[in-house]
C-alpha cells in the first residue's frame, strides 16, 4: 500500500534520533494528513515498541488524528482569552455553519493571539483575529468555494 | 539609497493581514520606482496596532498603524517613506508612551531587529553575554546567574542558578539543555513574541546554559499551535550553528497536550512516549532526559540570561521588589483595549498594567474580573487589582503570575461558567495519572452544572472536591485547577446561585 511505502521511508529516515516517536508521527501526518491506522504496527516494528506504547502516544496527543481529515481544517480557539471576547459564541456559529461540511472544525487550547481574539486558525498555518461570526462565514465561503 | 521599511511577520500581525500589507507596499515601491528594502520583523508588542509599519528615517524609526493594504496608496502619497503626516502615523516608536513607560530587558530587540538575521542580532549588542561566558568557569557563570536573582519565569518561579548548581555539580558523562517553549496557558504570547521576533537570543541562553552546566546539547520543545514560531526557530538555528560552536540545539514539535508544559511530561514527550507526569524526586536537574541531568527552563528564563551576563548581575537585581527580581514581561489579553506584552520591573499594581497600559476593556464595560496566571491562576475582583505584581504579594492572596499572563473580563462574565470551564479544561487535558485530577475535573464539571441549576447546597461538595484535587494531585493541572474555581466561587459567589 502507497500509505505504507511512506510511513517506512519517514520510519527509516529518523529512527536513530533520541525519542523519534513524535517527530515520525509528525512526518507522517505532515505527508498523510493522518496517521493510518495500519501503520502502528510498523512503526512499533521498526522502533522495537509495542503496538500498543504507538497507539497509546497517538490517542493521547490531541494533534494526532487516525482519520483524514476535511479538505481544510479550521480550529477555534475555545481558550479563556478568546471567551472574554465572544469566543464561545463563535465557536457555537461556527458548529453550526460547519455542519456537514467538509471542512473539519476542531477546538484550539490558544493559539497565542490572546489580545486579538477571538482567534482561528485554517491548516495549520493561515491565521485570522478578531473574528466575528459574520467574516467566519466570508472565510469558510471561500474555503468552501476553493476546489 | 534604498529605505528600509518594517512590516511584521509575526503571527499576530499576520492573523491581522500583515502579508498582504507587506505585498502592496512591494506594489506600490515598485510602481513609484522607488527602492526599498523590506525587513519582515517582530512585534512590537502592542498588538492594538498591528500590522504597525515602520519606516528608517534619520529621525530614527517612525511608526504607521494599524495599516491596512488598502491605505498603502495613501501612505506613499503622504511620503510616509521619509515620515511625513498621515492619518496612521503614530510618530517615533521609541518615544510612544506605551513602550517608552516599560523597561525591556528580554524582550528590548523583539521588533527591532530582523529576527532571520544573525548579523543584525550581534549589531544590536546580541552575542556579548556568550563571548563573556566562554572565557569564564561554569561555577562562574552560574554565581552570575544566581546573583542576578533571576527566577523561573515558566510559572513555578524557582531560582535558575539553583537549578543549574545542581546540574553542575551532578556528574555524569552527558547532560542535557531544554527549553520549555510549550506556551499553552491562554493570554500568555510572550515566549511566541520572543521565538519569532528575537530567535538568537534563546538560542544564545541556552547555549550559555551549556556552558554553564557542562551540557552540549539542546533541545527545544515547542509547542505545535506555534507553526511560526517554529519556522523562525529553525531558520534562525541554520544560520546559528557556526556561531553555536560545539552546543548542538535541536527544535521539537509538540502535538498539543496542554499538560506537557508540565517539565516532566515535557521530558516524557521528547523521550517518545506519552506526556505522563513523574514522579519527583528525582528532580530533573539530576536525572532528566534520558535519565540524565538536565537544566530546564523558560523561553523567558534563557532569554534572560545573555543580558544577566553581558551588563552584569547586579544590573538586573537592582529591577524588582522583594525577593522578585528583575523584569517581567507581561501580556494583557482578553477584554482590553490595549493588549500586548509590557515588560516592567515587579512591583507594579495590577490596576496599573490594566489601566495605564491596558485603557480598561476593549468592549467599553468595566471590568469585572482579571485571571492572572493562565487556565490555573486565580480570577481577581476589582478590589484586588491594587496588589503588586510580585511572587510573594500574589501567593499571600492566593494567586500566582504565573507566566505573566493577565486576561481581563468585562462584567458581562459569569463565574460560575468560567469556574465550569476551568474544571472542563481539567478533564480534557488531564494526563490521567493522578485519580483526583483525572475523575475529580470531570465530577467538578457535574457539580458546577448542578449547582447552576439551582442545587446551592452542591457548593460544600464543591469545595470537598477541590480539596481533595489540591492534596491528590501529583502536579500543578490537577492541584491548581481548584484556584480559578474556588477563586470564582469565593470572590463572585453570586454568580453559583
Amino acid at each position: 500500500m502507497e500509505n505504507l511505502g511512506t510511513v517506512l521511508r519517514i520510519v527509516a529516515a529518523k529512527q536513530t534520533l533520541p525519542g523519534a516517536l513524535l517527530p515520525i508521527l509528525h512526518e507522517i501526518q505532515d505527508e498523510l494528513g493522518y496517521i493510518p491506522p495500519e501503520s502502528v504496527p510498523l512503526i512499533a516494528k521498526e522502533l522495537n515498541l509495542s503496538r500498543a506504547e504507538v497507539h497509546g502516544v497517538i490517542t493521547y496527543y490531541h494533534h494526532f488524528r487516525q482519520t483524514p481529515p476535511g479538505r481544510h481544517v479550521v480550529r477555534v480557539c475555545c481558550a479563556e482569552a478568546c471567551q472574554a471576547v465572544g469566543g464561545e459564541a463563535l465557536a457555537e456559529h461556527a458548529r453550526a455553519r460547519l455542519e456537514g461540511s467538509d471542512l473539519t472544525l476542531e477546538p484550539a487550547y490558544c493559539l497565542g493571539l490572546c489580545a486579538i481574539g477571538p482567534a482561528l486558525q485554517i491548516d495549520e498555518t493561515r491565521l485570522h483575529a478578531r473574528v466575528t461570526p459574520e467574516n467566519f462565514d466570508a472565510l469558510m465561503d471561500a474555503l468552501e468555494a476553493d476546489q | 539609497m534604498s529605505v528600509t521599511v518594517y512590516v511584521p511577520g509575526d503571527a499576530a500581525a499576520l492573523a491581522l493581514g500583515a502579508d498582504s500589507v507587506a505585498a502592496a507596499i512591494t506594489a506600490e515601491a515598485a510602481k513609484r520606482g522607488i527602492d526599498i528594502r523590506l525587513v519582515r520583523n517582530g512585534s512590537r508588542g502592542m498588538l492594538w496596532l498591528e500590522p504597525l509599519v515602520e519606516v528608517a528615517t534619520p529621525r530614527g524609526r517612525i511608526a504607521y498603524g494599524p495599516v491596512a493594504a488598502s491605505d498603502v496608496r495613501s501612505l506613499f502619497a503622504a511620503g510616509c517613506l521619509s515620515g511625513g503626516a498621515h492619518p496612521l502615523h503614530l510618530g517615533a516608536t521609541d518615544e510612544m508612551p506605551w513602550l517608552k513607560r516599560q523597561q525591556r530587558l528580554a524582550c528590548r530587540r523583539i521588533g527591532v531587529v530582523d529576527p532571520r538575521s544573525l548579523d543584525d542580532y550581534l549589531a544590536h549588542g546580541g552575542g556579548a553575554g556568550l563571548s563573556l561566558a566562554r572565557g569564564m568557569t561554569p561555577a562562574g557563570i552560574v554565581r552570575q546567574v544566581t546573583d542576578s536573582g533571576l527566577r523561573g519565569r515558566g510559572g513555578a518561579a524557582f531560582p535558575t542558578g539553583v537549578k543549574w548548581r545542581t546540574v553542575l555539580d551532578t556528574p555524569a558523562p552527558l547532560k542535557y539543555i531544554v527549553c520549555n517553549a510549550d506556551e499553552g496557558d491562554s493570554g500568555t504570547f510572550s515566549d511566541r513574541l520572543l521565538m519569532e521576533g528575537d530567535p538568537f537570543q534563546l538560542l544564545e541562553g541556552m547555549a550559555i546554559a551549556g556552558l554553564a552546566v557542562g551540557a552540549t546539547m539542546g533541545y527545544l520543545y515547542v509547542r505545535s499551535e506555534y507553526p511560526h514560531a517554529n519556522a523562525a526557530l529553525n531558520a534562525a538555528l541554520d544560520g546559528a550553528r557556526d556561531w553555536l560552536g560545539d552546543f548542538k540545539i535541536e527544535v521539537r514539535k509538540g502535538a498539543g497536550s496542554y499538560v506537557c508544559g508540565e517539565e516532566t511530561a515535557l521530558l516524557e514527550s521528547l523521550e517518545g512516549r506519552r506526556g505522563i507526569v513523574r514522579a519527583k524526586p528525582p528532580l530533573p536537574a539530576i536525572s532528566g532526559l534520558f535519565g540524565q541531568p538536565t537544566a530546564i527552563n523558560n523561553v523567558i528564563t534563557f532569554g534572560s540570561v545573555p543580558d544577566i551576563l553581558a551588563r552584569g548581575a547586579s544590573h538586573y537585581h537592582e529591577l524588582g521588589c522583594g525577593r522578585s527580581r528583575g523584569t517581567l514581561p507581561f501580556q494583557l489579553a482578553g477584554n482590553i483595549k490595549y493588549g500586548g506584552l509590557v515588560e516592567v520591573p515587579f512591583g507594579l499594581t495590577l490596576r496599573e498594567l490594566l489601566y495605564d497600559f491596558g485603557g480598561g476593556s476593549r468592549s467599553g464595560r468595566p471590568l469585572r474580573a482579571v485571571q492572572v496566571g493562565g487556565p490555573l491562576g486565580a480570577y481577581l475582583p476589582e478590589s484586588q487589582f491594587d496588589t503588586p505584581l510580585d511572587y510573594e504579594a500574589f501567593a499571600a492572596i492566593g494567586a500566582g503570575l504565573g507566566h505573566g499572563g493577565i486576561v481581563a473580563f468585562d462584567d458581562s462574565v459569569d463565574m460560575a461558567k468560567q469556574a465550569r470551564y476551568a474544571m472542563k479544561f481539567c478533564a480534557i487535558e488531564s494526563c490521567g495519572k493522578c485519580t483526583p485530577c483525572r475523575i475529580g475535573s470531570t465530577r467538578g464539571v457535574e457539580v458546577i452544572d448542578r449547582i447552576r441549576a439551582g442545587h446551592g447546597g452542591q457548593i460544600e461538595l464543591l469545595e470537598d472536591l477541590c480539596e481533595t484535587m489540591v492534596l491528590g494531585s501529583a502536579c500543578a493541572m490537577g492541584s491548581m485547577t481548584p484556584i480559578p474555581v474556588m477563586s470564582a466561587l469565593r470572590h463572585f459567589a453570586g454568580d453559583f446561585r
